[in-house]
């Protein structure tokens, strides 16, 4: 391993690097289907069905990669995994709960009787809002340091309902591109309403990050890191606009460009990923403990990261099968 | 209120509500893939019908074992910081490997198992069948693995405290892993028995004369017959493995309190831990020595060997391991006997269910859940009788609590409580709705007009 250099260093970046990549893939995946389920209210009853439909068959791997993060958390730095989540404790316990209802919602509103349904239906769309809140409000407190005084709770609110908007919104333009007719222009609707969450996220995240730190203040705004960064804000800036104008005249004829505006959107969260990334690297615990400092023992992390390279490959391609075989626009899904 | 006897509560609140749906779901994927394939080789839709039927109730208890799971892994740092601190150099790696090579595996092909038939080539979906079973019992053996590990450690050294790896081979194969992960497989597989006998059972019994029920209440007879005495050998196996690596374990489960030769197999007691002796006790005498020593003469540690000198008490508590062990055997007992009394009566009319008395049926399905129960009472053996360790000789259950406070605890308590209960209501509510929505399909009554393809997309999906 003399290759890489100091495993102490190289591992935890290793690790750090691989969580940031599942909590990334795990926002853009179960961001879109808890979104579809904050939408859930706004549709009629038919339109519910295909909306589920549409996610029906991925939302359980999407919510793994949930899991694969907090397991990497826990198995690659168990200090800070401790120190997070006594800090967060009370909206994780929101968020499990959210994920509980919504999960067993998927199942329940189909196979209990017909008269349940609606109460089901209220589940679905509850445990989504309460993930989406939970969550958002989890931003909040990690961006701002994870303490717990009036104007951090405050920030974190704010960052509940700005993600929620946000994941509706991603929510709206992943039903553009697997769904038609009627209740693909609401989808562009619904779109076109939700995105100022995003932005309003974006922005709200991008100032209060380096206010509450100076150190994050240098990252981004000395000579010359500010030149190599400016790209990020600008074309986040640029995206939106595109995604603004192609909204405006969606559905288009053919239904092309239908999975832009999700690709966009996948886009921009990446970016806004890879600026906090930017902003929090070293440190796991803001501004408290560094990766290099919560590290797992090496010989343990090896073992894991020999069978994450095999492993990873391979959960790459059958969720790609899985979305292969699942493709086109959600009309129906029954068991046969 | 105290944090940690409430965290305690929350924790084995969750894993008992959790551990309900793997049970079910790590053998019920190996029948749906039996039945798939009888399918495929007969062409009989008898089986296929079978497989429409478990592949929702599969469906249902993987969506409860999927989210109470998620609630557990999360457990750990929100309630068990501790935990993670002095032993996560080992669980850690086999919670990782739990993730990557088996959550992922279920969750991608559930998917094509659950909605593909029509997507996909039946070959394809076969092997998607057979892919989330072999998910599910993956998944039993990595947290098996680590289960034994806190039971039984080894291949691991102590620095400063925290708990590192020196070998892997001897921390995966420790010494009780093997007995544990065949105890466990053995008692899903009796569970998903009885629940499709019982469930067979009331169907027959709402006058559903199919030949899936036929077949169903006929495998499900099968299935428990052949496999409750591989589980008592087992579980016999597993008990004499814990005499030898958790004495205390066994002298609770036996209510034995003095080392000593010629120990009774108590029958029913009452334990008084205060007084240290049993009350109100009937036993056959030398059987307990005969059973764990195979010697009448042999002795067995007692209870008061577990206590220090100082006066503080090293064993777990008596009474629930006690117990629960006497329902887990109980239970056992009449898996035995009801099923092969069973095979018995049905031989007479060509192994069909028609062989059998009401009585039996009613039986069955007053058994469909024994399973459950008998699961959750081995769990509660195993697990109480782990305490007062967390990992035998390496971490107290005390020192691994977290610094949340009892406020906090005491509400997120109450508020899984709820959830768990209303999910239990549901779950079995819509089983049973399940069930007798199938039951009211009877084949022989006219086919029911498909509505076209157009109608039909809009229709909810089932």
């Amino acid at each position: 391993m003399t290759l890489f250099g100091d495993p102490a260093i190289w591992l935890p970046f290793a690790f750090a690097a691989l969580m940031g990549l599942s909590i990334l893939v795990y926002v853009v995946l179960d961001g879109f289907d808890l979104g579809v389920g904050l939408l859930f209210p706004f549709a009629e009853p038919a339109e519910r069905d295909r909306m589920v439909a549409s996610i029906g068959p991925f939302w359980d791997a999407n919510e793994t990669w949930l899991v694969m993060a907090i397991g990497i958390l826990l198995v690659a730095f168990p200090v800070a995994h401790g120190m997070i989540l006594t800090a967060l404790y009370l909206p994780v316990a929101v968020l499990l709960i959210g994920l509980i209802a919504r999960g067993v919602a998927f199942e329940f509103r189909v196979k209990a009787p017909t008269r349940h349904r609606g109460a089901w239906n209220r589940a679905f769309f509850g445990g989504s809002l309460a993930a989406s809140l939970a969550q958002g409000f989890m931003l909040g407190l990690y961006v701002t340091g994870l303490q717990l005084g009036w104007a951090n709770i405050a920030f974190a609110a704010l960052t509940a309902v700005f993600l929620t908007v946000g994941f509706s919104f991603i929510g709206a333009v992943w039903l553009i591109a697997k769904t038609d007719g009627d209740l693909q222009r609401k989808a562009v609707h619904w779109a076109r309403r939700g995105i100022w969450g995003m932005v309003a996220g974006i922005a709200a995240i991008s100032a209060a990050t380096p206010l509450v730190s100076s150190r994050i203040w240098d990252k981004w705004f000395t000579w010359p890191e500010i030149v190599w960064l400016s790209p990020l804000p600008i074309l986040s800036a640029v995206l939106i606009v595109v995604l603004w104008r192609l909204l405006a005249r969606m559905p288009l004829p053919g239904d092309r460009w239908a999975w832009a505006p999700f690709g966009i959107a996948t886009t921009l969260f990446v970016m806004a990923f890879g600026g906090l990334a930017y902003s929090f690297y070293p440190y796991v615990v803001p501004e408290q403990v560094t990766i290099y400092e919560a590290a797992a023992a090496p010989e343990s992390l090896i073992i894991i990261l020999v069978g994450a390279l095999v492993v990873l490959p391979v959960i790459v391609a059958y969720s790609i099968l899985a979305y292969t075989v699942f493709r086109g626009k959600a009309t129906e899904l029954t068991y046969y | 209120m105290d944090p940690l006897i409430l965290s305690r509560i929350q924790f084995a609140a969750n894993i008992s509500f959790h551990i309900l749906f793997p049970t079910i779901t790590i053998a019920l994927g190996w029948v749906l893939l039996f039945f798939k394939l009888r399918f495929n080789r007969t062409g009989d839709e008898k089986w296929m019908d079978a497989y429409r039927f478990w592949v929702k109730v599969f469906a249902l208890s993987f969506a409860l074992g999927v989210v109470s799971g998620i609630t557990m892994s999360f457990q750990f740092g929100t309630n068990w910081p501790g935990f993670m601190e002095a032993v996560g150099n080992v669980a850690g790696p086999l919670l990782a490997y739990e993730i990557m090579t088996a959550f992922f595996l279920e969750a991608a092909f559930l998917g094509i198992m659950l909605f593909g038939f029509r997507r996909v080539p039946g070959w394809l979906h076969t092997g998607a069948t057979a892919l989330v079973a072999f998910g599910t019992t993956l998944s039993a053996f990595w947290i098996l693995v680590l289960n034994s590990w806190m039971h039984t450690p080894a291949g691991y050294e102590l620095r400063d405290g925290v708990v590192h790896a020196t070998d892997w081979f001897a921390i995966i194969f420790n010494p009780s892993m093997p007995y544990r992960f065949v105890h466990m497989l053995l008692a899903s597989g009796l569970t998903v028995a009885f629940l499709i006998a019982g469930f067979s059972a009331i169907r027959w019994l709402w006058g559903d004369r199919s030949a899936e029920i036929r077949a169903t209440q006929r495998f499900g007879a099968w299935m428990g017959a052949i496999l409750i005495p591989m589980q008592i050998f087992a579980g016999d196996m597993h008990g004499l493995n814990t005499l030898e690596h958790q004495p205390a374990k066994v002298a609770a489960m036996e209510g034995n309190w003095e080392t000593q030769g010629r120990v009774p197999l108590v029958l029913f007691a009452l334990p008084d831990e205060a007084a240290r002796e049993n009350r109100a006790e009937i036993a056959i005498p030398g059987m307990a020595s005969l059973i764990l020593k195979h010697d009448l003469d042999g002795v067995v540690p007692g209870l008061n060997d577990f206590v220090a000198a100082d006066g503080s008490i090293e064993h777990p508590p008596v009474a629930p391991v006690f117990f629960s062990f006497r329902v887990m055997v109980g239970i056992g007992f009449a898996m035995l006997a009801l099923s092969w009394s069973s095979l018995w009566l049905m031989r007479k009319k060509r192994g069909g269910v028609e062989g059998l008395p009401k009585p039996w049926l009613y039986a069955f399905v007053g058994m469909a859940f024994s399973g459950w129960v008998a699961t959750l009472a081995g769990w509660y053996v195993t697990e109480i009788g782990r305490q007062p360790w967390l990992v035998t000789g390496v971490l107290t259950t005390s020192e691994a609590v977290g610094p949340v406070t009892g406020g906090m605890v005491a509400t997120t308590l109450t508020a899984y409580l709820a959830v768990y209960a209303l999910l239990m209501a549901a779950y079995l509510g819509t089983l049973t709705y399940l069930a007798r929505k199938a039951a009211r399909h009877d084949p022989l009554s006219p086919a029911i007009p498909k509505p076209d393809a157009g109608v039909r997309a809009l229709q909810p999906a089932e």
